[in-house]
């Protein structure tokens, strides 16, 4: 699954959302974790009288900022050059990777240490610098697990998530030596940092992704709770960061509308341990910052999806996800998981995720949840009707919608079907019914059919002279 | 105060009673009801799937038979919010709009219409979970979402707190989606199921001897899981409960 998201295999998000159920311990366990984040946020959400105005400012910040994005980026370039900065221009990830690998090459730089960074993801930047002979080291303890086991990150915020500890035992102890029968948590996180400080000394460079951009200032700020950020962009000589173009909030003043939010939408915690701010080189260093589109600007033209781009990247509509809470967030088979995965992988490629706005019930939790407010369910529905209009869709589905819509269009004919439906139901044997074919009746029972409609007991005991 | 009723596809083909107990109980509140005999669905089922286009007929119909009417109630949420937000495949013309706006359900129509809560004929000496479906928790604002952070509402249990005896118990997850979802519940079946399964587990355990709903599209997937797993819930829906059903 690793390698898929960088191919153009068409995701199936039944085949791994089934292959997810089917693994009581993972599955349980994945439910149970990412509801006890929903209810943390919830305690906190609910402890701050102002929370649901303060959603309303951050998706009135984000709205301003995206509908004026050019003068915002070229005064964050501005006031970051001003700063000591190098400010470079990406227009998707293949430039973004080659100023990288330039800016690392130039300086003669094997060894980059990195925060988690979920657009570096995006770009599939650790291959294409290890295929150059580059070492590229996570610090993030999720991330890390993920980058060991050689899996792409299934949640934005907790990347492992879907693993339990015994999963990591394994994984560390193939990678990096740990003890094997050894499951506890502080054990393997303090086997994880044993093996990565060494790195920090040694790498040539370190890189952070951004949470947010202030323009005034021309500052990245990164929020972590490790502490791994402040190390990677500290330590090393050379600081390169990656930022989402559309990361940028226009003033300091704003930044507390949003860390505010994060992290109790995160993780229910008030705030995260470090909330770093990067504004100029260190003494005798050097700093880069990579501005990325990367889709972005199409995204930002696109009347119904625009929105999307307000994101800050807090997973609570991933945790509070009913569906992806069943199904693991390597089944959405993209950089992006659950309900924002849903709404932004068809961005990059309708084709290849035109099955993930069908993997939700549109129950609306992930758009009540959003600390700014975007309409993600609204956005789901809408994705389905562009699905199908591009032809993205499977024959029987087409055919079965068109043949309904003509019967429920036409009273004669919904009446042959409907006082059939019962008695055609009736009439099939239990082992066609529950056959593996049919979906419903695999693991439900069916509805007992009732002797008449609805219609024929009103014509029969109400006013029948209205038959038609 | 005269009514029409819309009786959904779903509810007229394998849920008669739910019906006849709405018609019933509309009546028992003063109203005179109609309803119009041509009528089939709203078109949910293809806007759902993608299939908007596909809607056209069933919502023109829709249109065509509830033009005349001041108020469309219907015992189904899910339709509702269709006609509400997603009833966009028909032309949005005079009639189109007058309906839409007109069509209330059930609940919401004996709450805020007709603001009755006391329903002197019910009596229901059951322990009780309620059920509010995902359309008309966080569409039609039957309850407060627990995501919100907002004064806690709930119009479902404030007409239910009308009928005698009933005891309310809560599950630990009240508005988790229980996996219904439309077509949802057969394209995207392992999780579905599995949802099912984990609401009416979460039901039991809070030790509910029904689940009350007010939309029975929800009450038939949670039934069905409910049967296969061999729990002894039951299901009803509240129109039933509200028209005076003791069991
Ligand atoms: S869409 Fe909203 S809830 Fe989901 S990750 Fe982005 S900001 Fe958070």
């Amino acid at each position: 699954m690793a390698n898929d998201i960088f191919t153009d295999k068409k995701v199936d998000h039944v085949k791994g959302s089934r292959q997810f159920i089917a693994d009581e311990p993972h599955i349980a366990f994945h439910d149970k974790r990412l509801w006890t984040l929903r209810d943390l946020r919830d305690k906190e959400a609910h402890g701050i009288a102002e929370w649901e105005q303060l959603r309303e400012l951050a998706s009135a910040i984000k709205s301003h900022t995206l509908t004026h994005l050019a003068d915002y980026l070229e005064e964050f370039e501005r006031n970051a050059t001003a700063n000591g900065v190098t400010v470079h221009w990406a227009k998707d990830a293949a430039e973004h990777n080659r100023i990288v690998h330039e800016i690392l090459s130039a300086r003669g730089v094997d060894t980059l240490v990195k925060s988690k960074s979920m657009l570096t993801e995006e770009c599939n930047m650790r291959p294409y610098l290890q295929d150059r002979g580059m070492t590229v080291v996570e610090t993030d303890l999720g991330e890390r697990i993920q980058q060991l086991d050689d899996e792409p990150p299934s949640h934005i915020v907790v990347p492992a998530v879907h693993k339990l500890a015994k999963d990591v035992a394994e994984v560390f102890a193939e990678t990096i030596g740990t003890d094997r029968s050894n499951a506890d948590p502080h054990y393997l996180a303090e086997g994880m940092r044993q093996d990565t400080r060494p790195y920090f000394i040694k790498a040539g460079a370190g890189m952070t992704g951004c949470n947010f951009a202030v323009a005034e200032t021309g500052t990245v700020v990164t929020c972590t709770n490790e502490g791994n950020a402040d190390l990677s962009g500290n330590v090393p000589p050379l600081y390169i960061a990656s930022i989402g173009i559309e990361k940028l909030i226009p003033k300091m003043e704003h930044l507390g509308v949003f860390i505010r939010m994060l992290s109790r939408s995160a993780l229910g915690s008030p705030i995260t341990q470090y909330t770093s701010h990067f504004r100029a080189p260190r003494a005798g260093g050097e700093s880069h910052f990579i501005l990325v589109d990367n889709g972005r600007s199409e995204r930002l033209a696109m009347d119904d999806f625009w929105y999307s781009l307000k994101c800050i990247r807090c997973g609570a509509c991933m945790n509070t996800c009913p569906v992806y809470r069943r199904s693991g967030g390597l089944s959405y088979g993209g950089v992006y998981a659950g309900p924002i995965g849903a709404i932004i992988n068809p961005t990059f490629d309708l084709k290849k995720y035109s099955a993930l706005p069908f993997a939700s019930t549109l129950n609306g939790s992930c758009s009540n949840v959003c600390p700014v407010k975007i309409n993600i369910h609204e956005q789901i529905y809408k994705w389905r009707q562009i699905v199908v209009e591009q032809g993205q869709v499977s024959f029987v589905k087409k055919e079965s919608m068109k043949l309904a819509g003509k019967v429920l269009a036409d009273p004669k004919r919904y009446r042959a079907w409907s006082s059939g439906a019962g008695k055609a139901m009736a009439s099939l044997p239990r082992a066609f019914l529950y056959n593996p074919f049919n979906a419903w009746g695999k693991q439900r029972e069916l509805p007992e059919p009732p002797g008449q409609t609805f219609h024929q007991w009103y014509a029969a005991n109400r006013k029948p002279e209205q038959e038609t | 105060m005269k009514v029409a009723l819309f009786i959904p596809c779903f509810i007229d083909a394998f849920f008669p009673e739910v019906g006849i107990a709405t018609l019933e109980l509309l009546e028992k509140t003063g109203c005179s009801v109609v309803y119009p005999f041509d009528q089939t669905c709203c078109g949910q089922p293809m806007g759902n799937s993608g299939c908007e286009a596909d809607a056209r007929g069933a919502e023109a119909l829709f249109v065509k038979n509830f033009a005349d009417y001041d108020y469309v109630v219907s015992p189904s949420g899910s339709c509702v919010h269709h006609v509400r937000d997603h009833f966009t495949a028909v032309e949005q013309d005079a009639a189109t709009r007058k309906v839409r706006a007109s069509t209330y359900e059930l609940v919401e129509f004996l709450h805020d219409v007709l603001k009755i809560t006391d329903f002197p004929w019910a009596e229901f000496p059951h322990k009780v979970g309620l059920h509010n479906s995902c359309g008309t928790l966080r569409r039609l604002g039957h309850a407060s979402p627990s995501e919100l952070n907002v004064a806690p509402w709930s119009k479902p249990l404030d007409l239910l707190r009308g009928v005698k005896g009933i005891e309310f118990v809560t599950p630990q997850r009240p508005d988790e989606c229980c996996g219904f979802g439309g077509t949802f519940c057969v394209t995207e079946e392992p999780v579905s199921a599995r949802m099912g399964y984990d609401k009416v587990r979460d039901h039991a355990g809070a030790g509910a001897e029904y689940i009350v709903s007010a939309d029975m599209s929800c009450l038939m997937h949670q039934k069905g899981c409910a049967e296969r797993l061999g729990m002894p819930l039951r299901f009803i829906h509240i129109a039933q409960i509200l028209n005076g059903a003791r069991h």
